[in-house]
């Protein structure tokens, strides 16, 4: 099956819509840019379903495995013999599994946009910002170069930073794009190293090769990246951190999350592909990418399982207590992403130990839809109200039914109840971390409670609740934003029949899923607890909420200002950075540096002052340095010219 | 010590105090009396070499033309028994400092070298000058003689349009340039 | 009259030469400037005559120069005077520090 036919259109063809929007849209296609963005986007999605079909149907699979495709490469820049950067595509499990997902959520936000942003003076740029978000994510997912997706992950980086800083004549939308993008670029900086790390000892940067020379035991690579160590750890181990420090900062994952509540600012249908479904998931596919090398060394992985399992219940904790709807959203993103990482870093290889991988693909594919969902059906939810804050909403149901419906369905899927999708995935998750470590399983299944609790507390306070007087008279919305809402509801209900792990697993051969009744029973359990306890204190108007928080005094006020955490950066960058780092340095550049400069220049100047002076226009002088000059070439002449 | 001994280092002494006092002297007219002292002490000097023809032009050229012009310009420029400008003592020392390094190296090569002395006696009259001098073949200064008449012809022109006044419409620009 | 050696003369009209110099950088009248000059001229005037007397006595050439010599100082002078007297017309003075024209 010849790919490479039609595989870089798919990311060619957002990217094209970028060109032409960005460069043409403020002054031509004002009207027309959403339809175009959308339309190329359709053809894009389009073409990945058609390549998941080709590759999981009809003939991907060699033997029993699925088998890493390469669908083009070339040689971009080479440094020697073995490291080169090449722009390649490559094709297996979870780069179509992604290919799929980025383009037909972005393909529903295009779609949303439409309604959401008409009458937005900047229209088209919107959408080229789109475009290229596309574009960079895609590349993202098919690179087959640990260079190539280091550029694409700058790239999507420097696209988020577009989106989010969209309304930039908001300071607060200023200030949150510029700090994911410092966020980011700080934890790409152990990305970095991490990757010339890897590089360096594995003699190559292709990820297939790479693969290969540090996973078997006899090759000298191998040997050469477990022998060299610093400070006692090996080289091997320090680059798969560093790697997925990068991967953690992308991903907002404790302690580098601070970034993602913020990113909120942004418009809504933005906070759904970026920081929903596709960007924030980058760390994950990168983790899922170098799993084999993860395998190996077993610290990295503990590492891995570590921050997952503390940025889950940390999220879910704070966001019990926030009360702007989209940051509760952004802290059930961080939560469900910690799910993702935990469920990989408890995974073994081959067959039935890679249980984790499979699961944390599969929730990765679920949680794209509702997550994007539940954005969406917020964004709707903002532009009837003109309102973030809970206290605004309440009553909403009779104004709008089918958000209500969709919502209602999302948080079902989010708090694992069956059948919905996130029961499934959830369910796989909770079975592999029962099977390696009980405590992990233990605090997992404590904070699915907790998710459920807290979305249906989002769900009762805008929907249900008092009842709010409602002046403005436009309906629930176009067409544009009701029907992206129903495809995702539906999807969110389907989407968890998928046999997944007949396709995605770690050695990439097929892996039975057993589904065990008993064993779901606790999760189910807890995520029903948390929907009745939600119920009893939201549903109906009450004083219970403020008395329950006031009864957990410090705690929730702790809970309620994020843990402090984001004043403990702005401490150690204001106080400690820029007073004992920034200042010295600003002063040593702007009186030692810039000193020399102006030093050399005015020692110039008045050197060529004095000799300025030589010309006087005073006839004797010239009278005295003509005949000094004589009385000079002479002694010279005479004398000292041998 | 014979008299023409004595009496060429008296003219010489004559000749060199003259000529300092004319330069360090600080009444402009009192300068140019010194300074046609010291012409007048060379033309002495000429008479005791024996070329009395140069010693004549020297005194009628030079003492009966060039320094009585001085002295007419003298006149014409400024108040003759004002007192002149000293000039700075940085100057001063500067300049006196360098001549006299310059002298002594001079005179420094002057002593070392050896003047081979010519043997025969020197003989001139009037009218051997007047021959050469109009003489066209080898040794002959017609060439020059010709020349030094143009350039005189052109000395007086040039010195006639230099200083000649403009006329009285203009005359109104030529107001102080300081 | 022989029995001078000739850097006696030398030394005269070298001394002759540089009190010349020392008037030309020296004085800050210009009239005063061409008293020097002339003072210069006359030493090498001098040399002419020392030198074709005791060097070459069977050549009449130094006498030559130093006619010659004395006839171009003349016009000199001349063109010299009359520059000076244009000066003093543009700038009332003859002091040659106020004709700093030539300035940067």
């Amino acid at each position: 099956m010849n790919y490479a036919s039609y595989i870089a259109l798919i990311p060619l063809l957002p990217l094209a819509g970028f060109l032409l929007l960005g460069i043409f849209g403020r002054r031509y296609l004002k009207n027309s840019s959403g339809i175009i963005g959308t339309g190329l986007l359709l053809v894009s999605a389009v073409l990945s379903l058609y390549t998941a079909y080709n590759y999981f149907f009809v003939d991907g699979k060699v033997g029993d495995s699925y088998q890493t495709i390469t669908a083009f490469k070339f040689t971009w820049l080479s440094f020697s013999e073995n490291i080169s950067i090449d722009m390649g595509i490559i094709l297996d499990p979870i780069s179509v599994m992604m290919l799929v997902v980025v383009t037909f959520v972005s393909l529903m936000v295009h779609v949303f946009s439409l309604g959401y942003m008409k009458g937005e003076e900047r229209f088209p740029t919107y959408y080229a910002f789109l475009g290229l978000f596309t574009f960079s994510m895609l590349g993202l997912v098919v690179s087959s170069n640990l260079f190539q997706i280091y550029m694409f992950w700058e790239l999507v980086g420097v696209s988020s930073y577009l989106l989010i800083g969209y309304y930039y004549d908001k300071p607060a939308a200023v200030t949150a794009s510029k700090k994911a993008f410092i966020v980011t670029r700080f934890a790409d900086l152990g990305f970095l190293v991490g990757i010339l790390i890897l590089a360096f000892y594995g003699e190559t940067l292709d990820f297939k090769t790479l693969i290969e020379n540090l996973t078997s035991q006899q090759s000298s690579q191998f040997l050469a990246i477990t022998t060299a160590s610093f400070v006692g750890i090996s080289a091997l181990t320090w680059g798969l951190t560093l790697v997925f420090i990068g991967g953690a900062g992308k991903s907002a994952m404790f302690p580098l999350h601070i970034w993602l509540p913020d990113a909120m600012e942004g418009p809504t249908p933005v906070s759904a592909l970026i920081h929903a479904a596709t960007m924030v998931v980058a760390g994950v596919y990168l983790v899922a990418r170098l799993f084999p090398l993860f395998i190996i060394t077993p610290v990295s992985l503990s590492i891995v399982t570590v921050v997952g399992v503390v940025s889950a219940f940390l999220a879910a904790i704070i966001a019990c207590t926030q009360t702007d709807i989209k940051r509760v959203l952004a802290y059930s993103t961080m939560s469900q992403i910690g799910y993702m990482m935990f469920a990989l870093g408890v995974s073994g290889y081959n067959g039935e130990n890679g249980l984790g991988y499979t699961a944390s693909m599969f929730h990765l594919f679920t949680h794209a839809f509702f997550k994007s969902l539940l954005f969406l059906g917020a964004g709707v939810v903002i532009h009837f109200i003109h309102s973030n804050e809970m206290k605004d909403m309440g009553g909403l149901r009779k104004y709008l039914p089918i958000t209500n419906l969709s919502f209602l369905v999302a948080c079902l899927a989010i708090a694992g109840i069956p059948p919905f999708a996130g029961f499934f995935s959830k369910e796989e998750i909770l079975l592999a971390a029962y099977n390696s470590n009980k405590i992990v399983y233990g605090v997992a299944l404590f904070t699915s409670g907790l998710t459920a609790f807290y979305m249906f507390r989002l769900y009762f306070s805008i929907f249900w609740n008092k009842q709010t007087e409602v002046h403005n008279h436009h309906g629930e919305g176009p067409f544009s934003m009701k029907l992206p809402l129903v495809i995702l509801a539906i999807l969110s209900v389907l989407a968890g029949f998928i046999p997944f792990g007949e396709y995605v697993s770690s050695d990439k051969t097929a892996l039975q899923s057993h589904f065990d009744p008993m064993f779901s029973i606790a999760p189910v359990a807890f995520g029903v607890i948390g929907i009745l306890l939600a119920m009893w204190m939201y549903k109906k108007e009450s004083l219970k909420a403020e008395k329950i928080s006031q009864s957990f005094g410090g705690l929730y006020k702790a809970a309620y200002k994020k843990f402090y955490i984001d004043e403990i950066y702005l401490f150690i960058t204001q106080k400690i950075i820029f007073n004992l780092i920034g200042r010295p340095a600003a002063w040593i550049d702007k009186n030692i540096v810039d000193g020399l400069m102006n030093g050399v220049a005015n020692t110039t100047a008045s050197v060529s002052g004095f000799i300025k002076g030589i010309q006087s226009g005073k006839v004797q002088s010239y009278a005295i340095y003509f005949f000094g000059g004589i009385v000079a070439l002479a002694v010279v002449f005479l004398y000292l010219w041998k | 010590m014979t008299a023409s001994q004595i009496i060429f280092y008296i003219l010489a002494a004559f000749i060199l105090g003259t000529a300092i006092l004319s330069v360090t002297t600080t009444k402009i007219f009192r300068s140019a009396i010194w300074l046609l002292f010291s012409l007048i002490g060379i033309a002495g000097l000429y008479f005791w070499l024996e070329v009395e023809f140069i010693a004549a032009v020297q005194i009628v050229v030079y003492v009966g033309g060039i320094v009585v012009l001085i002295i007419f310009s003298i006149f014409l420029t400024q108040q003759s028994g004002k007192e002149m400008l000293r000039p700075s003592m940085m100057r001063a020392i500067t300049s006196a400092l360098a001549v006299l390094f310059g002298f002594a190296f001079t005179y420094f090569l002057i002593y070392k070298n050896d003047f081979k002395a010519g043997d025969k006696s020197f003989d001139w009259s009037v009218s051997k000058i007047g021959n050469q001098m109009l003489a066209t073949g080898e040794n002959g200064y017609a060439l020059p003689f010709e020349v030094v008449s143009i350039l005189l012809l052109a000395a007086m022109v040039g010195c006639i349009v230099i200083a000649i006044k403009t006329p009285v419409a203009e005359k109104q620009d030529t107001i102080d340039i300081k | 009259m022989t029995d001078i050696p000739i850097s006696h003369f030398l030394f005269v009209s070298t001394a002759l030469f540089f009190i010349g110099m020392y008037g030309l950088f020296t004085r800050r009248n210009m009239i005063t400037m061409l008293m020097s000059i002339e003072l210069i001229l006359n030493s090498v005037n001098i040399n002419f005559v020392v030198f074709n007397k005791y060097l070459y006595p069977d050549k009449l050439d130094g006498i030559f120069f130093t006619i010659f010599i004395i006839t171009i100082a003349a016009a000199e002078a001349a063109v010299a005077i009359a520059i000076i007297i244009n000066l003093y017309r543009s700038h009332r003075s003859i002091d040659v520090e106020t004709a700093e024209e030539m300035k940067y």
